[in-house]
């Protein structure tokens, strides 16, 4: 036991577990409105990545991820529009089949435009070796900079869906649709929001992550695996529960490489994901409609 | 209306009756590569290079007259899909040879496929497995992995490092490298400290590196064809390891670098000739066929960089050429028999010298030690100094 190492694999941790939270943050929001889960999440992060990239050549960074950021809200806009405000009372397990083609087809789109190739912004502060060092614990800028805007995200996030007009009218939909639509709320309206919303969190995301990750026309389902791990460990729908899963899990997989071969790493956060869902699932899934999500 | 029709309907009948007359018959090569998917920057590069010969090839006439058809199946790098693609190839279009698949998986999947059918499989795949034990129709075109291991056990010798950690994705390609690490590192005096391996996808591997800074190895070695090689450096570097870094030869594509600079400069890591080829001395033999195919192919991809990947297939279907221009015939035994008898093939891997032992027919000095230079690849001076 050495405590300089401890500390270090503790960093380790956070940098994974914070990724891990960033990610999850996306699935919470159309969560919040329409009770499901949207698989094409890890999409936006990599069209986020992805476009700022692009832009980043012409462009200086922060203008770069501001327009990466709304123009893959309008994709957000556009996917919801064609393929999901049309259908009348779509069922949750028809509308998550939908998510899952969308990301499909997203990702195709992408290898067409991109190709295979692996692209990265650069770090927004110092570059890729460079590290904040105390003592023997270092621990890159860019680390920071993904808890911060997660940080930021959070609060805003939470401070929208309690006090804003538009966050109350969302959490209604999620509620109960029917009664929303009789208290004048227009429910399309407020999926399509919740897409545009999630498409924005996941952009900025992918913009945030892409120094330390990479990103990649199918980097997305990747991330996604992981957001939506943790997103339901924390806790559907709660974007401050997905962050404190999201670092539980972290530091949890980064001491499991400690003492064990790293190999396992994904056994332990699987084990511990069906764990959760085997002894408190109705504990963390607010409606009986995304209890039977977990069925797969 | 009706005589018009007819007219065209016997016209084509006669073109179909007479042009095999006219021309010799076309010789049909089929390649199974992963033009999509998790291996495209393997798969991509080889299809290109192979259009880009075949369209040459027959505008020069075809080979002794008989001009190539090439049928190119995306495999994805599904070992399944590549199965069934290798039996229609086989028995539906009745090629002459099959060029790839991409990757070692697929390789070893139609294996005995192209066995069974007796039609040549020139594989493009890294895996020793695919060459040993010698099957009759299968061939490879790049250097087999043991020899990557030893160039860089040589090396660490030079350099007097002997305590080493190993990290390895989970992939074919990593669990090839990480079996040959194994075997041969005791004959070389190497101990292995640390030996990990993580999942493909990896998007962050500190804790990785740090469970081998802290076993204080002297160097790290990488297996990975995908983005977590640059990951692994960064890392390494982030965390303060001074160690030296080694790569596999999966690591010979220069968007690998870009995307780990500042920290790739001084990975060290061995591959064919390709990456430096404008940097060869004038008597080194590749040089000539290095440059023409670097050349060729980015003005064909307009400017796009070219990879050792893409030599792989160039140098296959080099060799079926020659093998088909020596045994004057498109008969698969008189080929297949032509190919184990090639020497001194100038390819962009090496030179091949195939023997009915050696289906590979590849040397150790058919790879070169290169490291990072300035952000570029450059052949690792010699001797070489010891890194700070």
């Amino acid at each position: 036991m050495n405590i300089e190492l401890f500390f270090q694999y503790l960093v380790a941790g956070v940098t994974y577990g914070t990724i891990y939270a960033i990610v999850a943050i996306g699935f919470n929001i159309i969560y919040n409105t329409t009770g499901i889960i949207n698989f094409a999440q890890g999409e936006f992060v990599m069209l986020g990545g992805m476009t700022a990239v692009t832009l980043h050549a012409f462009l200086p960074l922060p203008i770069a991820i501001l327009s990466a950021v709304m123009i893959t809200m309008v994709i957000g806009a556009l996917i919801e529009i064609t393929f999901i405000r049309w259908l009348i009372s779509p069922s949750v397990l028809r509308m998550i089949i939908i998510t899952i083609g969308i990301s499909i087809l997203v990702r195709e789109i992408a290898l067409h435009i991109w190709g295979a190739g692996v692209k990265a912004l650069p770090y927004f502060s110092g570059t890729a070796v460079s590290a904040i060092s105390i003592g023997d614990v270092h621990i890159s800028p860019q680390v920071l900079w993904v808890i911060g805007v997660s940080a930021v995200m959070v609060i805003c996030l939470n401070l929208f869906f309690t006090y804003t007009l538009p966050g109350r009218q969302m959490r209604a939909c999620s509620a109960n649709r029917d009664a929303a639509r009789l208290c004048g709320i227009n429910a399309k309206n407020m999926v399509t929001l919740s897409f545009v919303l999630s498409a924005g969190i996941g952009a900025l995301a992918g913009c945030v992550v892409s120094p330390i990750t990479y990103v990649q026309y199918d980097g997305g389902t990747a991330l996604a695996i992981k957001g939506f791990t943790v997103a339901i460990l924390g806790g559907l729908g709660n974007s401050m529960a997905a962050v404190a899963a999201g670092l539980l899990l972290g530091i949890l997989e980064s001491f499991s490489i400690w003492v064990m071969p790293t190999a396992y790493k994904d056994v332990i956060s699987i084990s511990i994901l069906l764990l959760i869902l085997f002894v408190r699932p109705s504990g963390l899934f607010g409606s009986k409609e995304a209890a039977q999500l977990k069925e797969f | 209306m009706k005589v018009a029709k007819l007219a065209v309907l016997l016209l084509a009948m006669t073109l179909m009756v007479v042009s095999p007359v006219l021309a010799k018959e076309t010789i049909k090569i089929g390649a199974i590569l992963a033009v999509t998917g998790p291996a495209a920057f393997l798969g991509a590069p080889e299809e290109k290079t192979l259009v880009m010969m075949v369209d040459d090839i027959n505008k020069k006439g075809g080979i002794k007259g008989h001009a190539l058809e090439l049928i190119v199946k995306d495999s994805g790098a599904s070992p399944e899909k590549a199965l069934s693609f290798a039996k229609q190839l086989i028995e539906e279009d009745k090629v002459l040879a099959i060029i790839g698949p991409s990757t070692s998986g697929e390789t070893m999947k139609i294996k005995g496929v192209a066995e069974e059918g007796k039609t040549i499989l020139l594989s493009c795949a890294a895996a020793e497995v695919i060459v040993n034990p010698v099957a009759k129709y299968v061939f490879k075109t790049p250097q087999k992995d043991s020899y990557a291991v030893i160039k860089i056990f040589e090396e660490m010798k030079k350099m007097g490092i002997s305590k080493i950690g190993v990290l390895s994705s989970n992939t074919g390609f990593g669990k090839a490298g990480k079996e040959q690490i194994e075997k041969l590192a005791p004959e070389h005096g190497i101990t292995i400290l640390v030996n990990e391996v993580y999942d493909k996808a990896a998007s962050d591997l500190t804790a990785e590196v740090t469970k081998l800074k802290a076993a204080n190895v002297q160097a790290l070695i990488n297996w990975s064809i995908e983005p977590a090689q640059s990951i692994v450096i960064k890392n390494a570097r982030q965390i303060g390891f001074n160690g030296q870094i080694f790569q596999s030869h999966g690591f010979g594509n220069i968007k690998y670098v870009e995307a780990a600079l500042p920290a790739a400069e001084g990975v060290i890591f061995p591959a064919g000739r390709l990456l430096v080829a404008d940097t060869l001395p004038n008597s080194n033999p590749q040089k000539a066929v290095l440059e023409k195919y670097k050349k060729e192919y980015e003005q064909k991809n307009r400017g796009e960089e070219v990879s050792t990947f893409g030599g792989h297939a160039y140098d296959a279907l080099l060799i079926l050429t020659k093998a088909i221009e020596k045994a004057g015939s498109t008969d698969k035994e008189a080929v297949r028999n032509a190919i184990e008898n090639l020497k001194g093939v100038v390819g962009t891997a090496g030179i091949f010298n195939f023997s009915p032992q050696d289906h590979n027919g590849l040397d150790i000095n058919s790879f070169e030690m290169l490291t990072v230079k300035n952000g570029k690849f450059a052949v690792l001076p010699e001797p070489k100094a010891k890194k700070k």
